[in-house]
């Protein structure tokens, strides 16, 4: 296929597929099962936005850093508190005099700022920490995240923050179209940021250090860079979150989320954008949706089918992750992207690809053999 | 072009360079030979910036760069391959040759060196969008050479070029070296190969445990009798 074909045919399946999400938006009533499509597709896009904007510091420029969390938490506080409706701030500062902002901003100045303020965060904890090497990094970050959720729900800061209470009645969007699109822009101006030389760079630092400062990078900036960019996209992430859930609540904003961005990072590949982003709805898709059955309990007449009960949901979840990462040991597009070409290829040998599973697995058995011997 | 003066480097507790004075002139090929851990490799970082110098002063065309960072001196046009072949494995040749020309503004200057590196290696050209760690051992070696080409130094400083490489390929990396240092480069040169590279040299010197214990004209070393010894195998 020629470049411009690839776009042409890019370009189209974009647009049905935002059209489809369109018209499936007006008929499928807000009640019916399949109206978790959409929950999948707001929250699959702001998820894959976090993942890949951690996949940019983690996955192409080679740091362990696992503040996504925090730098969520920033943007979405950011953009909630001045969105509030002033005349609603009486309601939901209700233990704080209605609160010390009395004004709001434009909802999209809103989501920028919310990456701007994460973005600034980001610049001044890079300070010290990013001269720190991987697993210090990572402790360091996680710390950070922990402090900024511990800060926020601090009641000194309640006229701001709202404390320990919910935020509510900020501005959130009507059509799921909003954050796909949001979403969608922004990825792409991060994959225009990882193929240019800055994008090489980040590659070059990740792949060996003194070779790339012996090119002349700038080991530090470059790093600073990647950092405050990933946690710009993160706030952005963040904001575009709590317009998803419509209340938020720095609680919420735990270790454990940053994990779920590790996990679908790794899953898709560690170094690849497309492979976060399957990941990203992947993981959505099956937590929030198709594994949905195995919590509730089923009667085949008078018989209760086995297992199925609240909380089952998470064993075969993790199952499911193990198997992935059994068979995938990159995860599953490894540093690869997505490509027409590929996904060609992967459709005439799939006979062959699904033949080959046994196969891959005893050379794998075999290569583990040879390392543990 | 560079002169290095009471150079000293510790690692550490380690004494690695114990006052070092070298002078490279422009124009030539100089070489540094020496034992396994004698401080050559260590040598060219400290000129690079990029180990801390406990002692001494390097002064590039008239100019103390002793304090300068490694940007600075990649910008002044001085050029580091690094010993064993470090290519950034995951990026393509264009790739890594492009991170070479990484601090350089002037896209047509880069595109005009990136076709005289393809014409250096033509094998180069040939693999351009191959993934640089399933290239040859020495396809790697080429490119890592060609990268630092791809910055236009003054002078380039080679560790080891020849390492691991078969005989014939190693010929033809001497033969290029030539070429690179007629084309106006200044060559400061790591080599085991001493017998080859005493060849090609206007001006050697030969290191031992972090001191300088001989230099003299190429030639002049491979017919004395100490260094045939130690380091010809004669
Ligand atoms: N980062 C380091 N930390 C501690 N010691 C080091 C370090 N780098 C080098 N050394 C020590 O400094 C001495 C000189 O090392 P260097 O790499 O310069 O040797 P070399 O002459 O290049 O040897 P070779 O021919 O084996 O490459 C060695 O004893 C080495 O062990
Ligand atoms: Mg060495």
């Amino acid at each position: 296929m020629t470049k411009q074909k690839k776009w042409l045919l890019s370009c189209i399946v974009i647009a049905v597929f935002l059209a489809l999400v369109y018209f499936l938006e007006g008929i499928i009533p807000s009640y019916s099962n399949w109206s978790m499509l959409f929950t999948v597709l707001e929250k699959g896009s702001i998820y894959a936005l976090v993942a890949v904007s951690m996949n940019l510091v983690n996955g192409f420029t080679g740091l362990f850093s696992l503040g996504q969390a925090g730098f969520m938490l920033i943007g979405a506080y950011a953009y909630a508190v001045f969105t509030i409706p002033v005349a609603q701030r009486a309601a939901v500062y209700q233990y704080f005099d209605g609160g010390l902002i009395q004004f709001t901003i434009p909802v999209f100045f809103a989501i920028l700022l919310a990456g701007i303020v994460a973005a600034i965060f980001a610049f001044l904890i890079g300070l010290p920490v990013l001269r720190l090497k991987s697993d210090y990094l990572a402790i360091a970050t996680l710390g950070f995240a922990e402090i900024i959720r511990a800060i926020f729900q601090w009641n000194a800061l309640g006229p701001i923050t709202n404390g320990s209470n919910l935020l509510r009645k900020f501005a959130t969007y009507q059509s799921a179209l909003f954050p796909i699109i949001a979403c969608g822009i922004c990825i792409a101006i991060i994959c225009l940021l990882i193929n240019s030389s800055y994008g090489r760079a980040f590659k070059a630092i990740r792949e060996d250090e003194i070779a790339a400062e012996a090119m002349g990078i700038n080991l530090f900036k470059h790093k600073q860079l990647s950092f405050v960019i990933s946690s710009f996209f993160a706030g952005i992430g963040g904001a575009l979150l709590a317009m998803f859930q419509t209340t938020i609540q720095a609680s919420a904003f735990k270790a454990a989320m940053t994990y779920e961005f590790l996990l679908i990072v790794v899953i898709g590949g560690m170094g690849s954008i497309t492979g976060s982003i399957i990941a990203s709805f992947l993981f959505i898709a099956c937590r929030e949706w198709w594994l949905r059955f195995l919590d509730s309990e089923l009667y085949i007449g008078d018989f209760q089918v086995p297992l199925l009960r609240a909380g089952f949901r998470n064993v075969v979840f993790s199952v499911v992750i193990m198997i992935i990462v059994l068979f995938y040991r990159k995860g599953i597009m490894g540093t690869r992207e997505f490509s027409w070409n590929g996904l060609l290829r992967w459709f005439k040998n799939l006979p062959g690809n699904i033949r080959s599973i046994p196969g891959r697995l005893k050379r794998k058995n075999k290569k583990e053999a040879q390392i543990n011997e | 072009m560079l002169k290095i003066e009471n150079l000293n480097v510790h690692y550490g507790g380690i004494h690695a360079l114990r006052g070092v004075n070298m002078h490279i002139e422009k124009g030539k090929i100089i070489s540094l030979i020496g034992a396994n851990g004698a401080g050559k490799s260590t040598t060219l970082k400290s000129i690079m910036g990029l180990v801390n110098k406990s002692g001494g002063s390097v002064i590039y065309k008239g100019e103390d760069i002793t304090k300068s960072n490694t940007i600075d001196i990649v910008k002044k046009g001085i050029a580091l391959t690094p010993e064993g072949r470090k290519v950034f494995p995951d990026q393509t040749v264009k790739e890594n040759l492009l991170l070479g020309a990484y601090l350089r503004k002037d896209k047509k200057g880069i595109k005009e060196d990136l076709e005289w590196i393809y014409t250096l290696f033509p094998r180069l050209l040939e693999r351009e969008w191959q993934i640089a760690a399933t290239l040859s051992g020495g396809e790697q070696q080429m490119l890592a050479v060609g990268r630092s080409l791809m910055s236009r130094p003054e002078l380039l400083m080679m560790d080891e070029p020849s390492l691991g490489l078969a005989p014939i390929i190693v010929k033809d990396i001497f033969s290029i070296i030539k070429e690179i240092n007629r084309a106006g480069v200044s060559v400061l040169l790591i080599e085991q190969n001493a017998k080859a590279a005493l060849e090609i040299s206007d001006y050697a010197y030969v290191l031992e445990t972090g001191v300088v214990t001989l230099e003299g004209a190429g030639k002049d070393l491979i017919s004395n009798d100490a260094v045939r010894k130690a380091y010809l195998g004669a």
